[in-house]
C-alpha cells in the first residue's frame, strides 16, 4: 500500500455513466497528482460537467472506481465533500445577499465561528479585489466579479482540491487573465486543480497534465508538449516571390510539399534549432532566394483535429510565427 | 459539535439566508399580504351584498362566511412565492453548491420550510388583523382560536413541502406556474365564498371533495363556533397528507442526480 503523502489527489478507473440510452462516460481513467493543475480538455456535450459532478458527489456514477482525497463518494459524500471546493459552470451565488454576506454564509456552513467567518470574509474579498463591492449585492456584480466571487466562496472552506468547470467561459480578456493568475497562485500553495475548458490555449496556459476528452472516451493524456509531439504538422515554410524560385526549392529540397497557388513550400521539421540551422545553410548554399519563412509547430487545435478528426469550436488562435526578412530568424523556433 | 448540533446550526444558517432574502426582495411578502386583503375588500365590499344574501343565515355578516378562505388563500400565495423562490435555487445553480458542501443534507430544505412558515403565519396574523378592522368578528374562544393557529399552520406546512418539492422540479420559474394556479384557483372551486350546495353538478362533486373544503369548513365551524364534526378530521389527513407527499417529493429530487 503506497503511503498518504504520495497517493494521487483524484484517482479514476473505468469510469462509466449513462443517461438512458445515451452513454456519456464510457470507460475513463485518469489521476491527478496532488497540487497540479489537470486539464479535462473537450467540447460541449464530451462529458466534461458530468465528470465533474460525479467526482463532485452531485451524481453517481455507472460504475468505476473513484478517490477524491482518498476517499470513496459513494461511500463516504461527506469526507469527499470535507476535501473539495466546487465552481460551477454558472455562478453560484446568491444574487441577493451582498458579496460580504455570500462568504459569510459559506463561513457559516464551514462552522469557521462568527469571529474567524468575518476575518475569512474580509481577507478573501481582499485578494479576490472585491473589498470595495463587499457591500453591494451580488445581482449587481459584472461577470468578471461574479466569478471572482464564486471561486472565493468555494475557498472559504480551504478545500486541498478544487473543481472548475470552464471557469473563465464568457468572461472578457481581462477578467479571463485574472483568473488564470489566480488559478496558478491557487495551486503554487498547494492546492490540486481539476479544471474542464473546451479552450484550448486556457489548458496549454494552465495545465500540468492535459487529458482530452471526446464523446465520453480519453483519446489522449499527457503534458501539452507530450500532446504536441504526439502528432506531425511541425513544419517550416518558405513562402517565394514567384513560381521559378519555387519549383527550384522544391526541387532541391527533398520531401518538402509545394503549394503553387500560394507560392509556399512547406518542409517538415521539429522546429528544433539545428533542423532549421540545417535548412538555412541548403537555402545559401543553393543561392535559392526565399522571401518569408515561418516555423510553426503544432498546438493543441491540430492535436485535438489528429485524435478526434474534428476540430474544435475553441478560439482560433495564431498557428504560425513569421519572420519578415529572408533566411533568417530571431523567433524561438521551439516554443 | 455533534452532528445533530450541526444539522440544527446548518438549518438555522439557511433560515437566516431566507429570511434576510424576504428583506432584499419584499416583493414576495408584499404579493403574499397584499392579494389576500385585496380579495377580502373586493369579496366583502363588492361581492359581498349579493353573495352574502345565499351563503350567510339572516343576520350574518358575510365577512364571517368568507375568512376562512381568505387565509386559505393566504397560504397559497406564501406557497407560490416559496416554490418560486426555492426554484430560484436550483436553477441559478447554488443549490448543487451547498451539495457539494460538508452540511446537514435537510438543512436547505428546511431552512426554506422554516422562512416560509414564519412569512406565512406573520401574513396570516396581518390579514386576520385587517379583516378584524374590517367588521370580522368571531365568537371563537381561546381553544378555538388554537385549533385555527394550528390547522393554518398544518396547511402552510403542507402547501410548504408541496411548493419546495415543485420548486425543485420545475425547470425554470414558470414551471411553477401550474402550481401556483393550482392553489390560487382551487379555493374558488370550494366552499371559501359561496357553498358548495349552490353549485350545479360535476363542479359540485369537485368543490365537495377537493381538499380545500374540508379544511375551509373545519376553520369556518372553528371560528363561528359550530361543533367541529367530522371536517376536522378530513381536514387534517389532507394536510398530513399533503405534507407527506410533498416532504417525501422534494427529498428525493433534493438527492436526485444533477442533470444536465
Amino acid at each position: 500500500m503506497t503511503p498518504a503523502a504520495s497517493a494521487p489527489a483524484i484517482a479514476v478507473t473505468g469510469l462509466r455513466k449513462s443517461f438512458g440510452d445515451q452513454v456519456v462516460l464510457d470507460g475513463i481513467d485518469l489521476e491527478v497528482a496532488e497540487g497540479t493543475i489537470f486539464a479535462l480538455l473537450g467540447p460541449n456535450g464530451a462529458g466534461k460537467t458530468t465528470t465533474v459532478h460525479i467526482l463532485s458527489t452531485l451524481s453517481a456514477p455507472d460504475g468505476g472506481g473513484i478517490r477524491v482525497g482518498g476517499h470513496d463518494p459513494a461511500l463516504h459524500p461527506d469526507l469527499v465533500r470535507a476535501a473539495i471546493g466546487v465552481t460551477g459552470q454558472f455562478s453560484a451565488v446568491d444574487g441577493l445577499l451582498t458579496g460580504e454576506e455570500n462568504l459569510v454564509l459559506m463561513a457559516d456552513l464551514h462552522h469557521l465561528g462568527r469571529v474567524g467567518g468575518r476575518r475569512r470574509a474580509a481577507e478573501l474579498l481582499r485578494r479576490f479585489d472585491l473589498a470595495e463591492a463587499a457591500g453591494k449585492t451580488a445581482a449587481t456584480y459584472s461577470g468578471g466579479m461574479r466569478r471572482r466571487l464564486d471561486l472565493a466562496m468555494t475557498l472559504v472552506g480551504d478545500p486541498r482540491i478544487i473543481f472548475l468547470d470552464e471557469p473563465t467561459t464568457g468572461l472578457d480578456p481581462r477578467s479571463r487573465r485574472t483568473m488564470w493568475q489566480i488559478i496558478r497562485r491557487l495551486a503554487a500553495g498547494g492546492t490540486t486543480i481539476f479544471l474542464t475548458t473546451q479552450q484550448l490555449d486556457e489548458a496549454d496556459e494552465l495545465a500540468d497534465r492535459i487529458a482530452v476528452l471526446d464523446h465520453g472516451t480519453l483519446v489522449a493524456e499527457g503534458t501539452a508538449a507530450e500532446l504536441k509531439s504526439r502528432i506531425p504538422g511541425g513544419h517550416i515554410q518558405l513562402q517565394f516571390a514567384d513560381a521559378d524560385s519555387l519549383d527550384a526549392a522544391a526541387r532541391a529540397l527533398a520531401g518538402a510539399t509545394p503549394d503553387r497557388d500560394a507560392l509556399s513550400l512547406q518542409v517538415p521539421g521539429d522546429g528544433s534549432v539545428r533542423s532549421l540551422r540545417a535548412l538555412l545553410d541548403r537555402l545559401d548554399r543553393d543561392g535559392l532566394d526565399v522571401q518569408e519563412l515561418s516555423v510553426h509547430t503544432p498546438d493543441l487545435d491540430d492535436v485535438f483535429f489528429a485524435l478526434t478528426g474534428h476540430p474544435t469550436t475553441g478560439t482560433d488562435r495564431t498557428t504560425t510565427e513569421s519572420t519578415g526578412t529572408t533566411g533568417t530568424t530571431e523567433k524561438e523556433a521551439v516554443r | 459539535m455533534s452532528t445533530l448540533g450541526y444539522s440544527v446550526s446548518d438549518s438555522a444558517t439557511m433560515l437566516r439566508r431566507n429570511l434576510r432574502h424576504n428583506l432584499r426582495y419584499p416583493v414576495a411578502l408584499i404579493v403574499s399580504l397584499g392579494v389576500p386583503i385585496l380579495l377580502l375588500l373586493l369579496f366583502v365590499g363588492v361581492f359581498g351584498g349579493a353573495l352574502g344574501v345565499g351563503a350567510v343565515p339572516r343576520g350574518g355578516h358575510y365577512i364571517d362566511f368568507v375568512m376562512p378562505g381568505i387565509l386559505l388563500i393566504t397560504v397559497g400565495y406564501g406557497a407560490s412565492s416559496t416554490a418560486m423562490a426555492v426554484n430560484r435555487d436550483a436553477t441559478e445553480g447554488i443549490i448543487s453548491r451547498f451539495r457539494t458542501m460538508p452540511i446537514s443534507r435537510t438543512a436547505v430544505l428546511t431552512g426554506h420550510v422554516a422562512g416560509a412558515m414564519i412569512r406565512t403565519l406573520a401574513t396570516g396574523v396581518l390579514v386576520v388583523g385587517v379583516a378584524l378592522l374590517m367588521g370580522f368578528r368571531s365568537s371563537a374562544g381561546l381553544l378555538d382560536w388554537l385549533a385555527v393557529a394550528g390547522l393554518f399552520a398544518l396547511v402552510a406546512l403542507a402547501l410548504t413541502w408541496l411548493a419546495v418539492a415543485v420548486g425543485l422540479a420545475a425547470r425554470t420559474a414558470e414551471g411553477t406556474s401550474g402550481f401556483t394556479l393550482l392553489v390560487q384557483l382551487l379555493p374558488f372551486i370550494s366552499s371559501a365564498f359561496v357553498p358548495t350546495g349552490s353549485m350545479s353538478g360535476a363542479v359540485r362533486w369537485f368543490a365537495q371533495n377537493e381538499p380545500f373544503t374540508p379544511i375551509i369548513d373545519a376553520l369556518r365551524r372553528l371560528l363561528t363556533g359550530a361543533p367541529i364534526g367530522h371536517s376536522a378530521v378530513v381536514a387534517c389527513a389532507w394536510s398530513v397528507g399533503l405534507a407527506l407527499i410533498g416532504y417525501l417529493w422534494a427529498r428525493a429530487l433534493f438527492k436526485r442526480d444533477l442533470r444536465l
